[in-house]
Formats: structure tokens, sequence, C-alpha cells
């Protein structure tokens, strides 16, 4: 395969997959707009409190705690929800991309993405093996 | 003021910050993190949670726009992305282990540098070099559109561009940005790839080097959702109006006023964390 061919296949995968990730941007955030409008609706009258870090409570800072608390309907969750799916988009586009290159046989390629979403989910689970 | 007012004002700050960044090119995540530390009194981990958060929907937002151009090589992005991804996890874990005062210093100080790397011109296309045995072995040389029609261009200085990304991915993971212009310095300067390609590349770099520590920082409690909220809504709203308006703008003049303010603001983050007043 010549050089100007694959750099052709790559543009034409990367547009598809560069859709689909503005698709994915645009859905997180009607997500966190629906949230943001439940979360304001019920305490926007109360006082912020962002002086002092206290950090989240578990529900909001786990992937299964955030998906298990969005049944529950609370703003914050909706909201928290909507940030894990942007969070999800550049994973997504990198899951892609090592199918894009299985796809051209590019075995250095295969390996060296699939290195970098290890690194990705490895932060995704918190940071522990 | 209440939350709803708190988050209007703030919505509306991110607005305008995504909007600047889109028009300079610098970005609307770097002045975040000082404009709710120091105007809203935000704890700076707060801060760096929702600012981390912006940076993921702007590159990705944009990502569409720049790969239809034709400038993006894929190929180095996702190369150099095992070193960004590996020094933001590396970044966001010395975050938690570092006083909030250090991070505003540290982060005042790669303000400055920002600022510094944006007032610069763009530089002429660089020299090529010739092909190198390592790119070529990488399969990092390409081909970009340019004004004379298809050009190839060879990469060079994989090692030094590699550590410089590495250096970029923990100060991203450390203080919550894309940091985009040390990315370009890296691809530009070290690798001698094209301007264009360099940028582009960047920007596609810049969504999944942030996912890299947005995973660790959600973990420990730093991203709160109703602060993140108006951030990311406001950035990402602001970032595609400036798109919008960026070719028919005269963006030098805009540039130097932008990285005035960047410069105060870095200053302010830097005093703020000598002081103790955060």
């Amino acid at each position: 395969m010549s050089q100007s061919s694959a750099a052709w296949t790559d543009q034409r995968v990367e547009i598809i997959v560069a859709s689909l990730l503005r698709a994915g941007v645009l859905l997180a955030a009607a997500v966190v707009a629906l949230g943001g409008i439940i979360f304001l609706v019920r305490h926007g009258r109360a006082m912020p409190q962002y002086a002092k870090f206290v950090g989240e409570p578990f529900e909001l800072r786990t992937v299964s705690g955030i998906i298990r608390g969005t049944a529950s309907f609370h703003g914050r969750n909706i909201i928290q929800l909507g940030l894990l799916l942007l969070i999800a988009t550049p994973v997504a586009r990198v899951a892609f991309s090592v199918i894009a290159f299985a796809l051209e046989r590019d075995r250095l390629y295969v390996v060296i993405t699939l290195i970098v979403l290890a690194v990705l989910l490895f932060s995704l689970a918190g940071g522990h093996v | 003021m209440n939350i709803f007012e708190h988050t209007l004002l703030i919505g509306l700050g991110s607005l305008g910050a995504g909007f600047l960044g889109a028009l300079t090119g610098l970005g609307g995540g770097i002045v975040i993190t000082p404009l709710l530390t120091i105007l809203f009194g935000v704890d700076i981990r707060y801060a760096i949670g929702a600012s981390l958060v912006s940076v993921i929907a702007t590159s990705s937002g944009a990502a569409a726009a720049y790969v239809k151009e034709g400038f993006t090589n894929i190929r180095i992005g996702m190369f150099l992305e095992i070193a960004t991804t590996a020094g933001a996890v590396v970044g966001a874990s010395v975050a938690s282990r570092l006083p909030a005062s250090t991070i505003s210093v540290i982060f005042g100080i790669v303000l400055l540098f920002s600022a510094y790397a944006s007032t610069r011109p763009a530089p002429k296309t660089s020299s090529d070099g010739g092909a190198n045995r390592l790119a070529g072995r990488l399969k990092l040389d390409s081909t970009y559109p340019t004004l004379q029609g298809i050009q190839r261009y060879h990469v060079r200085g994989v090692p030094a561009g590699f550590s410089l990304m590495f250096v970029a991915g923990t100060l991203s993971g450390l203080l919550g940005i894309g940091s985009g212009a040390l990315k370009v310095i890296a691809m530009d300067q070290a690798m001698r790839i094209p301007f264009k390609v360099s940028t582009t590349t960047s920007n596609f770099m810049i969504g999944v080097t942030a996912a890299a520590s947005a995973g660790i920082y959600l973990q420990r409690g730093y991203i709160d959702p109703g602060l993140a909220m108006p951030v990311m809504l406001g950035v990402a709203l602001g970032a595609l109006l400036g798109a919008r308006v960026l070719a028919r703008t005269r963006t030098a003049l805009l540039r130097v006023v932008f990285g005035i303010v960047v410069a105060v603001l870095a200053f302010e983050m830097i005093y703020h964390g000598i002081t103790g007043r955060l």
C-alpha cells in the first residue's frame, strides 16, 4: 500500500470518528443541561459552597455509582452522568482507532493504540489495578 | 449570591473564556481555573476538575472541523499519546499529594509561559531535514495540503518530542489544562512537524490526554456537578461561537489583549499561592 492511499484511508476513518465524537459531545451536553435544569429548579436558592474542598460523595465519584444513581433522578447525578459520557468520548475514539488500524493491518499501530487505551481504562478505574 | 446566580455568572464567564480561547488559539480551559479561584473563591481542586471537563468538550467538539482539513496526523497523535496519557496519570496522582498553594504557583508559571508562547507569531514552515530512521519505522512521515498542492514532510527528533509530550501530559494532569502550547512546541520545534499539522494534531491529542486524568479526578471527588455544569456548557458554547467568527476577525490585537489578561491572572495565581490566600 502506498503512503498516499494509507493517508487517505486514515482520513476517511477519522472523519467518521470525528463526527461521532461531536455527536458524543452534543449528547453529553444535552444530558448535563437536563441535569442542570433539575438541579437549579430544586436547589437554585441554596447557597453555593465551593470555597472549601470536601470532595464528592461516593455515588458521584465512581462509574458504577453514577450509573446506579441516575435512576434516582437527582439533578447532580444526571449532570455527572453527562460528564461521564463526555469523558468516554475520547476513550471511544481511541477504541475506534484500534479497529481502524486493525482493518489497515497495521500491527505496530494496533499495539500503540492498545497501550493508550489501556492507560485510559486504568485511569477510569481510578488509577487502581 | 445563591446557587442560581452563582451558576449563571460562572456560565457567562466560561462563555467568554471559551470564546476568547477559540479566537486566540490559546484554549478556554487555561483561564477557567484562575477565573474560578480568584473571582469566585472556589477551591482550586474543584476549579481544576471543572476546567478539565471543559477541555475535553472543546477538543472533541472541534475535532471534526480539523480532521476534514486534512492536517491531522493520526499516527503522530496516537504515538505521542502514549507519552501524554502516561504523563497525565502521573500528574493527576501528584496533584492530590501537593498542597493547593504549590499547585497555584505552578499554575501561574505555566500560565505565564503560555501567554508568552501565544503572543509569538506562528513560525514559518520548518525546514525539512530529510528522512529519519526512527520516524520512518514509526511511520510518522506523511503529507499535508498547502497552497502549492500536497506536500510531503519528514519527522525527526522523536525522543525529544516524546519526552516533551510526557511533560505536557504531566502538566495537563496536574493543572487540568490542555497544555496545547507545549504540545505545539514539542511537535513544531523538536520534531520539525509543519505548524498547521502540529496545531491540529495537538487538538486531537488534548481530549484524549484530558480524559486520562479526568478519570482519576472523578474518583478523587474533584469534579463537582454543580460547578462543572456551567463551566462545561459555557466553554463549549463559547468555543463554538468563537470558531464561527474566527474567519472574519483580525486576531493579532486580540491575542495581545488576551495574552495580557492571562499574564495578569498568572501573577495573581502566583501571589495567591505564595501568600496562601486560596
